[in-house]
C-alpha cells in the first residue's frame, strides 16, 4: 500500500468512521431527494400510459426498486456479517445491524406495493405464488435477524449468532431472484435484465432506474446514519461529538 | 404529457386508488424511518453529553 495515498483503512475504526459518516449523510440525503424527484417526474409525466395494464404499472416505479434494495441490502448485509465473523471486525457486525432494518422496511413496502398491483391487474392482493412467497419469507428472515440480535444480551454473542443467521439466509436470494424462471409463476418476468434488451418503453425504464438510483442513496444515507447510532451506543465515549482527539479517547478507555 | 387535468392526474386512469395507496406508503415509510433514526441519534447524543 502507499503510504502517500489515503488510508482506507482507517475508516474501518468506528472513531475515524463516525466523523466521515457525518460528513456523508447530507450529500446522499441530498442525492436521494434530487434523484426522486427527477424519477417521479418521469414516472409520472414523461413516461406513458401502458398499453395492457393503463396507469396501475405506475407502480413500478416503486415497487420494482424496492423489491431490488430489499435483495441488495440482504446481500450486502450478509457480505458484512461474514467479515465481521471471519475477521471478528465489530465494525462490521454494527454495519450488519445498521441495515437490517432499512432491508426489512423494504422488502415490506414491496410486499405492499407488489399487493396494490396485483389487485387490479390479477384480481387478488395475495397469491401463494413463488416469487411473492420467498419475498415474504426474506421480509421473516429480516425480522428473525433482528429479534434474534435484540434476544441475546451479550452483544459479541448477539453479534455472531444473527451473522450466522444472515449468512445461512443469503440462499433464499438467488430463489426470489429466479422464482420466475424456474417456476410457473403469475408473477411477470424480469423487466430488466443484462441480456436481453427491456422489455418496456425507454422513458419507463430509464423511471424506474433513477428511482432504484434514488432509493440506493436514500439506503446509504439512512443506514449511515443508524451506523452513527449504533457506535454511539455501543462504545459510550465522552468524545463522538468533538472534532476526533485520539489522547481522548485513548483516556476514556 | 398525458394528463388533461388535475382530476385525471388524481385518477389515473381509474387506478388512483393503487397507485397513491403504493407512493403514500412508500414515503410514509421511508419518511417513519428518517424520523425514527433521528430520534434515536438525538438520544444517542443527549446520552453522551455531546
Amino acid at each position: 500500500m502507499s503510504t502517500t495515498g489515503t488510508n482506507w483503512f482507517k475508516y474501518s475504526s468506528p472513531q475515524a468512521f463516525h466523523p466521515l459518516a457525518g460528513r456523508l449523510i447530507p450529500w446522499f440525503a441530498a442525492a436521494a431527494l434530487g434523484l426522486s424527484g427527477i424519477g417521479l417526474y418521469m414516472g409520472f409525466f414523461v413516461a406513458p400510459t401502458d398499453a395492457t395494464q393503463g396507469d396501475a404499472y405506475r407502480i413500478i416505479f416503486v415497487h420494482v426498486p424496492a423489491a431490488w434494495m430489499s435483495m441488495f441490502l440482504y446481500v450486502i448485509m450478509a457480505v458484512w456479517a461474514g467479515i465481521g465473523l471471519g475477521l471478528n471486525a465489530r465494525p462490521s457486525f454494527m454495519m450488519a445491524q445498521a441495515i437490517a432494518p432499512t432491508g426489512a422496511l423494504f422488502t415490506f413496502l414491496a410486499l405492499l406495493t407488489g399487493s396494490m398491483w396485483g389487485k387490479p391487474t390479477w384480481g387478488a392482493w395475495w397469491v401463494w405464488d413463488a416469487r411473492l412467497t420467498s419475498e415474504l419469507i426474506l421480509l421473516f428472515q429480516y425480522i428473525g435477524i433482528i429479534l434474534l440480535r435484540s434476544s441475546i444480551d451479550d452483544l459479541r454473542r448477539a453479534d455472531r449468532a444473527s451473522a450466522v443467521l444472515a449468512l445461512v439466509g443469503v440462499i433464499n436470494v438467488p430463489i426470489i431472484y429466479f422464482s420466475v424462471r424456474w417456476w410457473n409463476t403469475l408473477h411477470q418476468g424480469a423487466s430488466v435484465s443484462i441480456t436481453a434488451a427491456p422489455s418496456m418503453a425507454g422513458t419507463m425504464v430509464t423511471a424506474m432506474l433513477i428511482m432504484t438510483l434514488a432509493f440506493w442513496m436514500y439506503s446509504f444515507a439512512v443506514t449511515l446514519a443508524r451506523m452513527r447510532c449504533v457506535i454511539v451506543e455501543r462504545e459510550r465515549q465522552p468524545s463522538w461529538g468533538k472534532p476526533a482527539a485520539i489522547p481522548d479517547v485513548a483516556e476514556a478507555r | 404529457m398525458q394528463w388533461g387535468s388535475l382530476a385525471e392526474f388524481v385518477a389515473m386512469g381509474g387506478y388512483g386508488l393503487y397507485v397513491w395507496i403504493s407512493f403514500g406508503a412508500t414515503a410514509l415509510c421511508m419518511g417513519g424511518e428518517v424520523f425514527v433514526v433521528w430520534r434515536r441519534s438525538a438520544a444517542a447524543a443527549s446520552r453522551n453529553e455531546l
